[in-house]
């Protein structure tokens, strides 16, 4: 095939195996039908249907958002339902589940790498199985054994899809303040009522039916977010075969027109509000997910997983916006170089303009560094339910926990820039819509804002990960990257050099840390706690180049010297812009707190 | 029916293939190797035919052990069985030579009715190997095929050349190749890949195959490459200016090479 404009296997492979030895989980018995082998097979086979099903109706799916049609049924184009048919057929739905549940078992870590093909060719097509898999895992955590088989084996075999119903018209953020309601019946079985709006996936024909899993207050229970219990409400009750039958009280009231993702639906949904009327009364038909009022912490697990998969989709955008713009780079001429202006002497192509470069370097720093963290993470995953030890597999949990709100945002905000700057390399062409970099550039908008806000990552990083466990979560942050920068610091070079460096800003990120938690205000602590997830952010993709560049160690070729030169330019570029975000954290400065409402 | 499918690991079209200077075979370290993809096409053949009508469908490849790669794709797929002879002494053998053994290797598949193959590999281009294999083993051939149907002990076939449509019929066993319009290959399911693993690959010598190094390599081959050369850079294209007439220029263009 030719040099892939959606991913580079090869960067996939230096990552999976010359740095994070994926073979070696093969010898932990979960994953001992696996191998090199596989691994490879399963990468070729999703370079090649993303290559052919998915980037092929991109932007036929972007031009022709979903409409409900006149028959009130969700019209997309029709290559999503070809391309989810064969993305289904071929088993790759099942990838990481259990193989008792029809799955494959494949580690974590490689099944996000294959993700991220489908990602980058076709992100709105792509949603609708992740969002399934996301759903699907939820229920297999926390749902009883008949829910499990009699919801999960239906998505994981690819017949029915599924959902995450949490915000609402009134309450997006603030889950605290959701209406929806759950009045238990006689049956154990519960009907709900109420709206839920930014649902991807909400509706649609792609599948027999759709499992909605539904936050909701059951009425009586605590208030807040310790009254919130969890629900799987589908849109068609099963009948005694198994089957979709009569349809459930939940309806689509519209869809959402957005600036990007656009192949996925969003809908707005109506719950219990008597358009059907299952078992002849109003009300949607639910099934409690575990005990009542634990609908948050269980949502909880599966947004853990979502966030750093949020991160992996960010950083597939960016990666193949990065690929686009160094093809157009080398391909298209234009000026001369500084000293070289003889209007007579040919044009040289863009990339041959050092600030064209500083594009390229800068993308490729982020994309990579963020491919580098997002599957570091989906490793930590795979340590944390398959490590020899309960010491290992808490340690891998705890590190997870403090990364995640940085593997969600540090790529939603970078590799979007990527994508900016992508367009910019593309001068005036990547403006329009004849070229894919702004489209990816409006796919990727999304990522700062769903499933968590940046600001919201920010409250999490700095006011629960840092601090929780007396801030062991941290130390384990710390210690890791000081094994990495012994390990550095022993070469010489720029690795030492840069590991010098690598110390210096998370012992100041430590120092910081105390300072402001230090305070005993937490509206003082937490003000300025974006600075603090961005500079935490740029030190950990730090690390990540400084353990590439490691892997890279002796090695020689093309290949390698683009390792050096980014962690080169991420090291000298991008990581000094921690100081002055430190320095104003460390001001404690009140301005954002100052700031009343009337000044604006 | 238990079916042959003869595979061959092929350099990727898209990556730079070469020669080697010392004896012009295949520098096969200078590009990335990959199933060549009308094999695919055959495997795919091969398996709707099991699908409809049962039995067994075996890959067999002569090349060089990273040839594994090519017959775990075709297992993946949903073949049975391999059969993959690797010998050096294989090496720089020509199209008859070539023939031979694979005819010899197709004998050692336990009722064998039917052998798929595509109709030429991306690197020889010979497009005579199926031909030459059915000469050998005294087979029907059915070259060039574009539709396959296999009722009893029947074989139907579209065979598409240049100058038309020919339609074939013969009796089993037979030797069919085919072309890019025979069907849409299958992806390797997820679980087939697992599965793959699992299938019975027979690595073979010549020797094991009782095949005498006479009969095989460079030394021994019916032809020889004496000389070979870079193909020369693509030169610049023909320029038309729109004066009015270019619409008129572009089509006698294409008509000039034949292509409307």
């Amino acid at each position: 095939m030719p040099a892939s404009l959606i991913m580079s296997r090869r960067d996939l492979d230096f990552l999976l195996h010359e740095w994070l030895d994926v073979v070696s989980l093969t010898s932990r018995p979960y994953y001992a039908e696996h191998s090199r082998e596989t691994f490879d097979a399963v990468l070729d086979l999703a370079e090649q249907m993303a290559t052919k099903h998915f980037a092929t109706h991109n932007r036929r799916a972007d031009a022709h958002e979903p409409h409900v049609g006149p028959d009130g049924r969700v019209v997309l184009v029709p290559e999503v339902a070809a391309a989810l048919e064969a993305f289904t057929g071929a088993g790759l739905l099942a990838s990481d589940f259990d193989e008792d549940l029809g799955g494959m078992q494949l580690p974590a870590v490689v099944s996000r790498a294959l993700h991220v093909w489908f990602q980058a060719a076709n992100v709105g097509t792509s949603s609708y199985p992740f969002l399934t898999m996301a759903n699907a895992r939820l229920l297999v955590a926390h749902g009883s054994p008949e829910l499990v088989d009699t919801w999960v084996r239906p998505m994981v075999r690819g017949r029915f899809f599924g959902t995450m119903c949490l915000s609402e018209p009134q309450a997006g953020s603030s889950l605290a303040d959701i209406t929806t309601r759950a009045e238990p019946r006689a049956d154990g079985t519960y009907r709900l009522t109420g709206n839920k709006t930014w649902i991807s996936g909400g509706d649609h024909e792609l599948s027999e039916n759709i499992v909605h899993l539904v936050l909701a207050k059951v009425p009586g229970g605590p208030p807040g977010v310790k009254g919130i219990s969890l629900f799987v409400v589908p849109k068609f009750l099963l009948d005694e075969n198994g089957d979709p039958g009569e349809r459930n009280d939940v309806v689509l009231a519209g869809l959402n027109h957005k600036m990007g993702y656009r192949g996925t639906t969003n809908a707005l949904l109506n719950f219990g509000e008597g358009v059907h009327r299952p078992g002849g009364q109003a009300g949607a038909v639910g099934f409690l997910v575990g005990e009542e009022n634990q609908g948050l912490a269980q949502m909880f697990h599966m947004m853990n997983e979502a966030r750093v998969g949020v991160g992996l989709g960010a950083t597939a955008l960016g990666y193949t916006g990065h690929l686009h713009s160094v093809q157009y780079a080398r391909t298209r001429v234009q000026g001369r170089p500084i000293g070289a202006k003889d209007p007579a002497t040919p044009q040289v192509p863009l990339i041959e303009h050092p600030d064209v470069r500083r594009m390229l370097l800068a993308q490729k720093s982020y994309v990579e560094g963020g491919l580098a963290l997002g599957l570091y993470c989906a490793k930590l995953g795979d340590d944390q339910r398959t490590a020899a030890t309960p010491e290992e597999r808490a340690a891998a949990g705890l590190l997870l926990d403090v990364l995640t709100p940085v593997a969600k945002s540090w790529p939603s905000q970078w590799c979007l820039e990527a994508n900016s700057l992508a367009i910019q390399v593309h001068g005036g062409y990547g403006y329009t819509r004849d070229h894919d970099v702004e489209q990816m550039y409006r796919d990727n908008r999304l990522n700062p804002i769903h499933e968590g806000t940046h600001g919201i990552q920010a409250l999490d990083l700095l006011g629960r990960k840092v601090v929780m466990r007396d801030g062991a979560g941290l130390r384990l942050l710390l210690d890791t990257v000081a094994a990495t920068t012994a390990r550095a610091a022993a070469l010489d070079g720029e690795p030492a050099e840069f590991a010098a460096r690598l110390d210096a800003v998370f012992a100041r990120i430590g120092a910081t840390t105390r300072r402001l938690h230090g305070t005993g205000d937490p509206r003082l602590a937490l003000a300025n706690a974006t600075p603090y997830l961005e500079a935490v952010g740029h030190a950990v993709v730090a690390w990540t180049w400084l353990e590439q560049l490691l892997a890279a160690h002796g090695r020689t070729g093309a290949f390698y010297e683009g390792k050096r030169a980014a962690a080169r330019y991420f090291f000298r570029w991008e990581l000094p812009g921690t100081g002055p975000q430190l320095d104003l954290l460390d001001s404690l400065d009140t301005t954002l707190l100052d700031a009343a409402p009337e000044v604006f | 029916m238990n079916i042959v499918v003869l595979v061959k690991q092929v350099p990727d079209t898209w990556s730079e293939r070469k020669l080697t200077d010392a004896d012009h075979t295949l520098d096969r370290d200078s590009a990335d190797a990959v199933l060549d993809e009308i094999n695919e096409r055959a495997v795919e053949e091969a398996l709707l035919i099991k699908e409809a009508q049962g039995g067994e469908v075996t890959v067999i490849t002569m090349g060089p052990d990273r040839a594994t790669d090519a017959i775990r794709k075709a297992l993946s797929m949903g073949a049975d069985k391999a059969v993959h002879l690797s010998d050096p002494a294989l090496h720089g053998s020509c199209a008859v030579q070539t023939a031979k053994v694979l005819a010899t290797l197709v004998g050692t598949v336990e009722g064998a009715e039917l052998v798929i193959a595509g109709n030429e590999s991306t690197d020889g281009r010979a497009g005579a190997v199926p031909a030459m294999i059915a000469e050998i083993l005294g087979w029907a051939q059915l070259t060039q095929v574009r539709k396959l149907e296999v009722d009893g002990t029947t074989v139907r076939a579209e065979r598409e050349t240049d100058t038309g449509i020919a339609n074939l019929e013969a009796s089993l066993p037979a030797v069919v190749s085919v072309n890019e319009k025979i069907n849409e290959p299958r992806y390797p399911s997820f679980k087939g890949i697992m599965a793959a693993k699992k299938k019975p690959v027979s690595t073979l010598t010549i020797a094991d195959a009782g095949i005498d190094a006479s009969e095989v390599g460079l030394a021994n081959a019916t032809t020889t490459v004496l000389e070979a050369a870079p193909k020369p850079p693509r030169t610049a294209g023909q320029r038309v200016e729109d004066d009015g007439t270019g619409g008129t220029k572009v089509a006698e263009f294409l008509v000039g090479q034949k292509l409307i």
